[in-house]
């Protein structure tokens, strides 16, 4: 069952009848049909016009969408002969954070990202995308081996941040964030990052440093989420719609401040009313990024990425 | 999550505030309620005499406190865009930037200076929490991997005093990515074998504690000094449960393995000049008389001949 927006309420209405008309049709009857062309263009139009010009607030609650294809799906879609690898060696396995080895269009990678999870019992298991250290820990480790066997790294960044707890805080959360950011920084092969929905703060960074950050073009990535920005600046959770627009989190502003390299057009009417054609953009997307980073030696790459981003906000800001 | 831990701002700017005796000779203390003679709290680098309580300190009088004779050159910061993003929330953000340099005289929250300590070179960046709670945004990036760039050339360590709520929101993305950038400044200095102590001071959390401040060679905290990624309120409002005494403190966090040391201000000077001499010991330097390593097999054959 296709689960709503507040603001796709026109479009809900129309999907509804549309589907009601076709129920009755069963395929004859002429003047039908013609109706649901009609009405299947009107729709066509409201989409496009509504998807357009999403606001920041509402792209945010298009990124958190229950039904955007997550990195499980990327995973079944992308990748062939997925081989899932699991912990941190030091403490426990994290699945808020999942990743392994696969075959990407041809090629091993290894791949990394947050999952939220489809339904509650998913969603429980990983603790909704919220990763703890041995999430990021786990994240380093299968970085460093890829390192060590030359595979390119694919990431897909889903969280709204690394977990809040006394566990975390005890095991070194911000000392696990920081060295995820540092092996992102370290490691002599390709890095392509992706962000597929929502990019949260420190949670989202640790595993986005690459050679190429994309995003997808209803995907958000910000320093804080609108909620929380609002309550400490407003004062109050309610000015969320203004703190998203304050915020600029939305991928076109990302690409114009050149802190995302490209934005991944989305199907129309946002990523969840097609996955499948998501990633397939996506995965071309991806395997763009890699033919042009195809050939580089270790330290190239290394030097390229660290200059990438001390270079950040010294260009092309007023 | 918020960087910006809720917790920290009200409660310690009460820290500092001077209480309303006549002509300000006494201070009293946050912790014990005690008061102190203001010229004894200055001597002792604002550590309560009574009760041992670390109050804040500036920049400044770390610096003085920390290098020879007090002795130290700051050096001229790179500028940074101001406010990128032209944010506004209830104030625009450009006045909130304007008024915090008004205030405190200094262009952001973060001062780099070099000079000695016991004898020895180093380079020193210090945060100033007074300026919009220590956030760090393009100014502190920008500080960070200047302060490393200079380590490198003069091929010192660097020590850097973390003060801060972590990230400044009102840079919005940009102030996210300092996380990387100045990450990627410490992993060259590491590359290049020079030692960086990270000094944590009351209070560091968030964007700072989940980048370069962890990733010191040696990690040092001052006593009591609240260290963490989230904010206690957050933990709180997520696990609806009650924090463990002592949670996040510098102590917590040594019992936790995340921490080397704890270290007394009035210590702490003699403490970073030893950690820096033996992590410098074994580095070729100017009138460096210890045999080098024999690591090239080629050449301990020659001397073995
Ligand atoms: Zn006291």
């Amino acid at each position: 069952m296709q689960h709503y927006l507040d603001f796709e309420r026109p479009i809900a209405e129309l999907e509804s009848k549309i589907k009601e008309l076709r129920q009755l049709s069963d395929g004859d009857g002429v003047n039908i049909v013609e109706e649901i062309t009609r009405l299947q263009a009107k729709l066509d139009r409201l989409l496009q016009q509504t998807y357009g010009k999403l606001t920041p607030w509402q792209k945010t609650q298009v990124a958190r969408h229950a039904q955007r294809p997550h990195t499980s799906h990327y995973i079944a879609s992308l990748i062939e002969d997925f081989v899932p690898l699991a912990g941190d060696r030091l403490y426990g396995e994290d699945q808020a954070i999942i990743g392994g080895l696969g075959r990407f269009r041809g090629r091993s990678v290894v791949v990394i990202g947050h999952e939220k999870g489809a339904d509650t019992e998913e969603r429980v298991r990983h603790n909704f995308g919220m990763a703890r250290p041995e999430g990021y820990r786990k994240a380093v480790r299968l970085m460093e081996m890829a390192d060590r066997f030359g595979l390119p790294v694919i990431t897909l960044v889903d969280t709204s941040g690394a977990y809040p707890g006394i566990g975390a805080e005890e095991r070194g959360q911000a000392e696990a964030i920081a060295r995820s950011i540092e092996t992102c920084l370290t490691i002599g092969v390709p890095v392509i990052c992706v962000v597929i929905g929502e990019g949260g703060s420190g949670g989202a960074i640790a595993i986005a440093v690459g050679d190429r950050v994309l995003m997808l073009e209803h995907a958000v990535y910000s320093v804080i989420s609108p909620e929380g920005c609002a309550s400490i600046l407003w004062r109050s959770g309610d000015q969320a719609p203004e703190a998203a627009e304050a915020l600029k989190l939305t991928a076109g502003d990302l690409a114009q401040l050149r802190v995302i390299d490209e934005v991944i057009v989305e199907p129309m009417g946002g990523a969840h009313r097609d996955p499948a054609e998501t990633m397939r953009r996506v995965g071309d997307a991806v395997a763009r990024g890699l033919q042009a980073l195809a050939g580089t030696a270790p330290a190239a790459l290394r030097t390229a990425r660290r200059e990438k981003f001390m270079e950040m906000g010294r260009k092309g800001l007023g | 999550m918020s960087w910006l831990t809720d917790l920290a701002l009200p409660k310690i700017r009460d820290l500092v505030r001077k209480t309303e005796t006549p002509d300000n000779l006494w201070d009293k203390c946050p912790s014990c309620e005690q008061m102190i003679f203001h010229r004894d709290l200055e001597a002792a680098m604002y550590v309560c005499t009574h009760c041992g309580f670390h109050m804040r300190i500036s920049p400044k009088m770390r610096f003085k406190a920390l290098f020879d004779e007090g002795e130290y050159t700051t050096i001229e910061l790179p500028r940074v865009a101001a406010d990128p993003l032209r944010f506004r929330d209830r104030k625009r953000y450009s006045e909130r930037l304007k008024e915090a340099q008004a205030k405190s005289g200094e262009k952001d929250a973060m001062i780099v200076a070099h000079g000695t300590i016991e004898g020895q070179g180093a380079v020193v960046a210090i945060f100033n929490f007074e300026f919009m709670g220590g956030s760090m945004g393009m100014a502190v990036g920008e500080a960070i991997v200047a302060a490393a760039q200079l380590a490198r050339l003069q091929e010192r360590p660097l020590i850097i005093f973390s003060a801060s709520g972590g990230a400044r929101m009102q840079e919005g993305i940009l102030s996210l990515m300092q996380m990387a950038r100045t990450t990627a400044a410490i992993t060259e200095l590491r590359e290049a074998r020079l030692p960086f102590l990270s000094v944590l001071t009351n209070p560091t959390t968030g964007g700072v504690t989940a980048s370069f401040a962890m990733l010191g060679d040696v990690q040092i905290a001052e006593p009591g000094a609240m260290i963490g990624f989230a904010g206690a309120r957050v933990i709180e409002e997520t696990i609806r449960e009650k924090l463990p005494e002592g949670f996040q403190r510098a102590e917590y966090l040594l019992d936790h393995g995340m921490l080397d040391m704890v270290v007394a201000r009035s210590d702490l000077r003699h403490r970073i000049a030893l950690v820096m001499r033996h992590l410098m010991d074994a580095r070729p330097g100017e009138g460096d008389t210890l045999p080098q390593p024999a690591n090239d097999p080629q050449a301990s054959a020659k001397q073995a001949r």
